[in-house]
């Protein structure tokens, strides 16, 4: 029987993300995602946070800013 | 997005004065620099100055830079240590050593409690996610993940920024901020979590519109 439950589970996700788990450790996550469509959700879920994140835009200097850099660069070799 | 050239190719004719290939870094790499100088001081302002005063940095220690670490690592750690000054006049000091995020990251109430036939287990499943083609906005759920961030308390939010916006693996997160591995791993477990259960109120919330 598994002993490990949802509520250990969700607290181990990122270790088992990271493989930081011992071998043990590992083999209890994934035999409870075998069996709990619930973790199996959550975990999901977690991935595609993460991947959100990946994909957020990112924000662009200032144009007077990237403008006086340039300059500043263009000077450096004056 | 194109590619970058490969470190000592972009090394060479940022020396050289090619200004085309610093417009080029400037552009990439500026972003990420934004976002990471804003987990250190108060205001967007004083952010886009750390970046600034960064690629001044960059400019004039060019020659200086010795390749042990890549050129963008490089960078990003003239970012960190004018930003740590700066926060630190700002009096916003980031305190990295010691964990006390402590507690569960998902609210007990979830879970079923001792004495149920099944402790620990949920109660009911997180509510399922649109797919994204099901007309969710990206752009909303990418407003949602900002405000997200910006709630993290400072350790988290550089940690999380740094692995999961950034993309940088956890030996250099912790290098860059002088954690360990296991402080690190707590500090992206919580900021996940976190990110998550907003996801989640976001989507129960236009759920049920
Ligand atoms: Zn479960």
């Amino acid at each position: 029987m598994n002993d490990l439950d949802c509520r250990e589970f969700v607290e181990q996700v990122t270790a088992f993300l990271e493989h930081a788990l011992d071998p043990e450790a590992e083999q209890r996550l994934v035999d409870h995602l075998a069996l709990c469509d619930g973790c199996e959700r959550y975990l999901d879920q977690v991935r595609r946070s993460v991947t959100d994140l990946r994909d957020l835009p990112a924000d662009a200097l200032p144009d007077e800013t990237r403008a006086a850099l340039l300059e500043a660069f263009r000077a450096r070799t004056e | 997005m194109e590619e970058l050239p490969p470190d000592d190719v972009l090394v060479a004719r940022l020396r050289d004065g090619d200004d085309k290939t610093f417009a080029l870094v400037l552009d990439r790499w500026s972003g990420g620099l934004l976002r990471l100088a804003r987990s250190f001081v108060s205001t967007e302002a004083s952010a886009a100055e750390v970046v600034q005063e960064t690629w001044v940095a960059v400019i004039e220690g060019l020659d200086r830079f010795e390749g042990r670490s890549s050129l963008k690592t490089w960078v990003y750690r003239i970012l960190t240590n004018t930003a740590k000054r700066r926060g630190l006049r700002e009096h916003r000091v980031v305190p990295m050593s010691s964990v006390d995020d402590s507690g569960p990251t998902v609210d007990p109430s979830r879970f079923r409690p001792a004495g149920d036939p099944f402790p620990g287990h949920w109660w009911d499943f997180p509510p399922l996610w649109p797919t994204p083609e099901q007309g969710m906005l990206r752009h909303e759920v990418q407003a949602q993940l900002r405000t997200a961030l910006g709630e993290l308390p400072e350790r988290q939010r550089l940690v999380i920024t740094l692995r999961d916006v950034e993309g940088y693996g956890s030996e250099e997160v912790c290098a860059l901020l002088d954690i360990t591995a296991a402080n690190q791993r707590v500090l992206l477990h919580r900021a996940r979590a976190f990110v998550r259960g907003k996801l989640e109120e976001y989507y129960t919330q236009e759920a049920n519109r």
